[in-house]
C-alpha cells in the first residue's frame, strides 16, 4: 500500500481533539476552529532486502568513488566510525542499521585480508555510550570481536594524544579531528540520517572533532544564521561543516561515506495510535489512548521514564548510499524529504507542539529543562525549509512538564548551567562570552566526559545556542503544563491550560490569531511556501 | 517609659527552647521576656552618657537567647535582668565625647559599639586584648564596676536598645552618625562592623574563591563587606564570591551587593567546585571536593552549616564562623586531614587597614554609606508588639525580610511604621 503524504488539516466543529505529547505522557487538546494541524507523511515502505541494498551501495558507489572492495587491501589501516546513541529516535528495534552496514563492511574487510580495523563511535562532545547501547547499535557479534581487544573505541575530544590538527579553513576555523581516523588509509563513516540536518560533512567534521574545532560553528552567531538546520544551503552550521569537510578531504583523509535513511515508523504496535490521525482512531485506539494516558498520569516519573525509554522503534531503512561524501548526501537529503516533507502554505501567528519524552541527548535518561528548550526551540522550531512555521514575533506554545530534574551522571554540567548560568542570563551571546570557556575547560567535567558517561561541560551551552534562532525570532515562548520556576528561569512563560496559553499568546499576536499545530512525532519537515 | 526585660527563669528558658522547635523566634511568647514600665538606668560613673534609642535591631544572637538556644558558655558573661538590644541608633541626651575624641552635642545621633570592654568597665591597666585594640576579645567582660555582660543588651546595668527609657553608654562606645546616613542605615552599622571584622580577620589572599553560607543580615553584610573592602583596595579582589541563600529575595540582594552568584545552599558546593576548578570524589553526584574555596564564611553557625563549610573549603583553607554557633556535633575528619583553619570572628575593635589602625565602626560607617545597607531593614515594630516582631525576625528570610527592628520613637508616640 502506498504511504499517504503529509497533510494539513483545518480544524472545524467535527474535528476530534488533537493529541499532544507532554513528556512521558500525552493528552488531547481541542484546538480553536480554523486552526491547522500538520500531520507527518505515513511511513514509506522499507527496502525489501536491506542487506542486499547495503551490498549494492558499497559496490556501486555514488559520486567520485571506487567500490569499497576496491579500496580495501591487505596491510592497510581501516577505521569505521559510526553515529552514536543520539540516533535514531527512539532507538530502533534490532538489528540496528549500523550493525547491518558495519557487518557488511567488516565482511569485505575480512575478505580483503585486513587486520588493522578499529571502530570509533563518533561522539563529538556527547556522552560515551554504555556497553548495552554499543551492543544494541553494533550487535553482539561485532561487540565481542572488537571491544575485548580495545578495538571498539569512542571518540575522545579531550585526548590530545589522539587528535590531529589538519589546518584552518579560509575562514580561520581550526580543523582538529580524531587522529586514528584521520591517519587511516580509509575512514568509513556509517551514518543514520534521521533528519535533513544529519550526515554529509557534518559526520566527520563534527562527530570526530575536538572542542577547539567545534566552537567555530557551535556558537550563537552561527546558530542564529542557520535558518534552518534542516536546510543546508540556508544553514551557517552546515556551511562551516562543509568548509571543514573539504579541508579534511584536501588534507588527504580518504573518506568512504555510507548514509542511510529510515522511515517514520516510530512506535510499536501497542502505541500505534500515536502516529495515526485522530479522526481515524478506531475503538481500540481510543481505548488504548484512554487507558494509557490515565495510567501514565498516575505513574511515578521514574517508572514512566523506564517504560518509554524501553520503546524500540520499528524504523526500517528506506535508502542506503555510499561513496563520496557530498554526492551521497544529496541522495540522502532527497530520501529524507521524500519521507518527511509536508508542504505548508504560509506562516502562523501561534505554533503549538507537544514535546515527547525523548530528544537526541536524553536517551535512557531524564529530559531536563534545558533539553526541553532545545527540543522545542532548537529542533521542532527548525523543522522547516523556506520560512519558519511561525511568523517573526509570533508565539510558540509547547507542552511539557519541564520539571527541574537532572541526571547527575549524564548531565552534570547541565545542573550548574541551570543554577549558575540561567540565573544570570538567558542571552546566548552573553553566556557565550561570560561563561562558556569556564565550563568547556572545567577539569571535572572533562574527567567525567572522558571516563564516565557525562556530556561535555560545554554541552548545555550548545543546547541553548540551538535555541538562538528561535529566541531571536519569537515574540514569546509559553510552556503549557511546565513547572513555573523552571520555565521562568529560562525566560519563558508557564501556562496551566491551553485556554490560558492562548489568552497569553493573544497579548502578543493580537486578538484573532492563526494557529498551527505541529503533530510530531513522527518527525516531519515543513516546506513553508 | 517602656522596656523589654529579660529575666532569669529556668522554667521559661526550657519552655522557650521547646517552643523554638516550631521555628526561630517562636520562643518569645513563652520566654522570660516581658514589657515593663521602667526608668532610665543610672549612670555608672564618669564618661558614661544617656542615649535615647531611635531604632534597635533584632539580631540572631537575640533570637537564640529568646529561643533558649544560646550556649551555656555565656552564662557567666551576662547579668540578669537585662534589656536586650545591642544594634542601636539613638540620640545623646547630653553633650558627650565620642570614641574618637570628638565632641558631640545633645541630640546628636550616635550608634553604640556595644562591647563592654576594659575602658567601659573602668579597668586599669586594660587587658592585653583591649590594649591591642581588640576590645571584642576583652578578658574582663565579667569584671569592673559594672555587672557582667559581653555587650550592651546583655548587662543588667547598662540597659539596652529595646527600651524607650534609654540606655547608658560609655564614651568609648559612642560613634557619631553622619547626617547622610538614615536611621535605617545607622542601625545596620553594628552588623556591618561584625562582617567587616570577619572579612579582615580572614586574611583574604590574591585571586581567591570565597563562599558565604547563609544570607541573613550577617551573610549579606559579609558580601557587602567583601565588595566594599575590595573596591577600596583594602583587601584583594576575590576571584569569585559565591553565596548560598535559601530565599529568592536574599539571592537578589546578594547579587545587588556584589556576589558573583547567589544560589540555593544545596547548590553552593557545586558552584564552589566550578569556580575553584576542583574535582569531586565519589562520583558525579557527590559533593566531596578535591579542592574548594579558599575562604568560607559560615554565617549560620549550625552543625549543618559548619559541616557544609568544611566540605567546601580547600586543603589549608579557612572557615570563618561569623554566625554564632552553640553546642554542635560536627565530623572534623576533613578539618584534620585537610589542615583546615577554623576561625571565630566576633564583634569588632580596631583593624589594621593599609598599615593604619582604624576602628571597625568607623570603617562600617563608610561601608554602610557606600553599600546602602539600610535597605536591610524590612519592618519595624513598637515594643508592645514584641512577640510579632520577634516572630517576624525569626522567619525573616521566609517572609522576604532581612532585618527587623524596634521603633522606639513610634513606641513612645503609640504608633509604628
Amino acid at each position: 500500500m502506498t504511504a499517504r503524504p503529509g497533510f494539513v488539516l483545518e480544524v472545524d466543529g467535527s474535528t476530534p481533539p488533537t493529541l499532544f505529547w507532554k513528556g512521558e505522557g500525552f493528552t488531547l487538546e481541542r484546538l480553536p476552529e480554523g486552526s491547522r494541524v500538520i500531520y507527518a507523511p505515513e511511513p514509506l515502505d522499507a527496502l525489501k532486502d536491506p542487506v542486499a541494498a547495503i551490498r549494492h551501495a558499497l559496490e556501486h558507489p555514488t559520486g567520485d568513488s571506487e567500490p569499497l572492495s576496491a579500496l580495501l587491501r591487505p596491510g592497510m589501516k581501516l577505521t569505521i566510525c559510526f553515529d552514536d546513541v543520539s540516533l535514531p529516535l527512539p532507538p530502533m528495534q534490532a538489528p540496528d542499521v549500523r550493525q547491518m552496514v558495519i557487518e557488511e563492511v567488516l565482511d569485505m574487510a575480512a575478505a580483503a585480508g585486513l587486520d588493522d580495523v578499529v571502530l570509533v563511535a563518533a561522539l563529538a562532545l556527547h556522552r560515551r555510550m554504555t556497553e548495552p547501547e554499543l551492543r544494541h547499535a553494533l550487535g553482539d557479534r561485532i561487540y565481542e570481536a572488537f571491544a575485548p581487544h580495545g578495538l571498539l573505541t569512542q571518540h575522545d575530544a579531550e585526548d590530545p594524544e589522539n587528535l590531529i590538527h589538519l589546518g584552518k579553513t579560509d575562514e580561520g576555523e581550526d580543523v582538529e579531528i580524531n587522529k586514528r581516523a584521520a591517519t587511516s588509509d580509509l575512514l568509513v563513516y556509517v551514518n543514520i540520517s534521521l533528519v535533513a540536518m544529519d550526515g554529509g560533512h557534518k559526520s566527520v567534521a563534527t562527530g570526530l572533532a575536538s572542542y577547539k574545532s567545534l566552537r567555530h560553528h557551535h556558537n550563537p552567531r552561527t546558530m542564529r544564521h542557520s535558518k534552518s538546520f534542516m536546510d543546508a544551503p540556508s544553514s551557517e552550521l552546515h556551511t562551516a561543516n562543509w568548509r571543514m569537510g573539504r579541508l579534511i578531504a584536501d588534507s588527504g583523509v580518504k573518506i568512504f561515506q555510507i548514509e542511510t535513511t529510515l522511515n517514520t515508523d516510530t512506535f510499536p504496535s501497542q502505541f500505534a495510535f500515536l502516529q495515526r490521525r485522530e479522526w481515524e482512531w478506531n475503538l481500540r485506539d481510543r481505548a488504548t489512548y484512554a487507558a494509557t494516558a490515565t495510567a501514565l498520569d498516575a505513574t511515578p516519573d521514574k517508572l514512566a521514564r523506564q517504560i518509554f525509554h524501553s520503546i524500540r522503534a520499528p524504523h526500517a531503512m528506506t535508502s542506503v548510499h555510499a561513496g563520496e561524501v557530498e554526492a551521497v548526501h544529496e541522495e540522502t537529503l532527497s530520501n529524507v524529504w521524500r519521507q518527511q516533507g509536508v508542504v505548508v502554505e504560509g506562516q502562523t501567528d501561534i505554533l503549538t507542539m507537544g514535546l515527547p519524552y525523548i530528544c537526541p541527548y536524553n536517551v535512557n535518561s531524564i529530559m531536563n529543562p534545558i533539553l526541553v528548550a532545545c527540543l522545542g526551540l532548537g529542533y521542532f522550531f527548525n523543522l522547516y525549509r523556506g520560512k519558519p512555521l511561525v511568523r517573526e514575533g509570533g508565539v510558540l506554545i509547547m507542552q511539557h512538564p519541564t520539571k527541574p530534574d537532572f541526571d547527575p551522571a549524564f548531565h552534570p554540567s547541565y545542573i550548574d548551567f541551570f543554577e549558575q548560568v540561567l540565573t544570570e542570563t538567558t542571552d546566548p551571546a552573553e553566556m557565550h562570552k561570560v561563561f562558556e570557556e569556564s565550563f568547556a575547560t572545567d577539569p571535572w567535567y572533562i574527567h567525567l566526559y572522558r571516563t564516565g558517561h557525562a556530556y561535555h561541560g560545554v554541552h548545555p551551552f550548545y543546547m541553548w545556542y540551538w535555541c538562538a534562532h528561535a529566541l531571536e525570532h519569537l515574540g514569546r515562548v509559553i510552556v503549557l503544563g511546565g513547572d513555573p520556576t523552571a520555565v521562568r528561569r529560562m525566560g519563558f512563560s508557564p501556562a496551566s491550560t491551553m485556554a490560558d496559553a492562548l489568552e497569553m499568546a493573544k497579548d502578543v499576536v493580537g486578538p484573532s490569531p492563526t494557529l498551527t499545530h505541529l503533530h510530531s512525532p513522527p518527525i516531519m519537515l515543513a516546506d513553508v511556501q | 517609659m517602656k522596656a523589654l526585660l529579660f529575666e532569669r527563669s529556668l522554667p521559661r528558658f526550657a519552655a522557650s527552647r521547646i517552643a523554638s522547635g516550631l521555628g526561630s523566634g517562636r520562643g518569645a511568647r513563652v520566654a522570660p521576656l516581658r514589657l515593663v514600665d521602667t526608668e532610665a538606668p543610672d549612670l555608672p560613673g564618669e564618661g558614661w552618657h544617656r542615649v535615647s534609642p531611635i531604632l534597635s535591631g533584632i539580631c540572631g544572637s537575640d533570637l537564640a537567647t529568646l529561643d533558649g538556644r544560646s550556649s551555656r558558655y555565656f552564662e557567666p558573661l551576662v547579668s540578669f535582668p537585662f534589656v536586650p538590644g545591642h544594634e542601636v541608633v539613638g540620640t545623646l541626651e547630653a553633650p558627650a565625647t565620642a570614641a574618637d575624641g570628638s565632641s558631640l552635642d545633645a541630640g546628636h545621633r550616635v550608634v553604640i559599639q556595644p562591647v563592654l570592654g576594659c575602658a567601659a568597665r573602668g579597668i586599669e591597666p586594660p587587658c592585653p586584648s583591649c590594649s591591642a585594640g581588640h576590645s571584642g576579645d576583652c578578658e574582663h567582660v565579667a569584671f569592673g564596676h559594672i555587672s557582667p555582660g559581653i555587650q550592651t543588651g546583655f548587662c543588667s546595668d547598662t540597659g539596652g536598645g529595646w527600651s524607650t527609657a534609654g540606655l547608658v553608654a560609655h564614651e568609648s562606645q559612642l560613634h557619631a552618625v553622619p547626617e547622610n546616613l538614615s536611621d535605617n542605615d545607622a542601625v545596620t552599622i553594628e552588623p556591618v562592623a561584625c562582617a567587616l571584622h570577619s572579612v579582615l580577620r580572614a586574611g583574604l589572599g590574591e585571586d581567591q574563591v570565597v563562599a558565604v553560607l547563609g544570607a541573613g543580615t550577617l551573610g549579606l553584610a559579609t558580601v557587602a563587606a567583601l565588595t566594599h573592602l575590595s573596591s577600596q583596595g583594602i583587601i584583594p579582589l576575590p576571584r569569585a564570591v559565591l553565596v548560598g541563600a535559601r530565599y529568592a529575595n536574599q539571592r537578589t540582594l546578594a547579587d545587588d551587593l556584589g556576589a558573583t552568584t547567589a544560589l540555593p545552599p544545596d547548590q553552593l558546593s557545586r558552584a564552589v567546585r566550578r569556580h575553584s576548578r576542583s574535582m569531586t570524589m565519589g562520583g558525579a553526584s557527590s559533593a566531596r571536593l578535591t579542592g574548594g574555596a579558599d575562604l568560607v564564611f559560615d554565617c549560620v553557625g549550625s552543625a549543618d552549616s559548619i559541616g557544609q563549610s568544611l566540605e567546601m573549603v580547600r586543603p589549608r583553607g579557612t572557615v570563618v564562623l561569623v554566625g554564632m554557633p552553640g553546642r554542635v556535633s560536627v565530623d572534623l575528619a576533613s578539618l584534620w586531614h585537610r589542615e583546615v583553619r577554623l576561625v571565630g570572628a566576633y564583634a569588632y575593635g580596631n583593624e589594621s587597614v593599609l598599615g593604619q589602625e582604624q576602628s571597625t565602626f568607623s570603617l562600617a560607617i563608610d561601608a554602610v554609606a557606600a553599600m546602602h545597607t539600610g535597605r536591610f531593614v524590612s519592618a519595624t515594630y513598637p515594643l508592645d508588639r514584641f512577640e510579632e516582631a520577634v516572630a517576624h525576625a525569626g522567619a525573616a528570610g521566609r517572609r522576604g525580610a532581612v532585618k527587623i527592628a524596634f521603633d522606639l520613637q513610634a513606641t513612645a508616640r503609640g504608633g509604628h511604621r
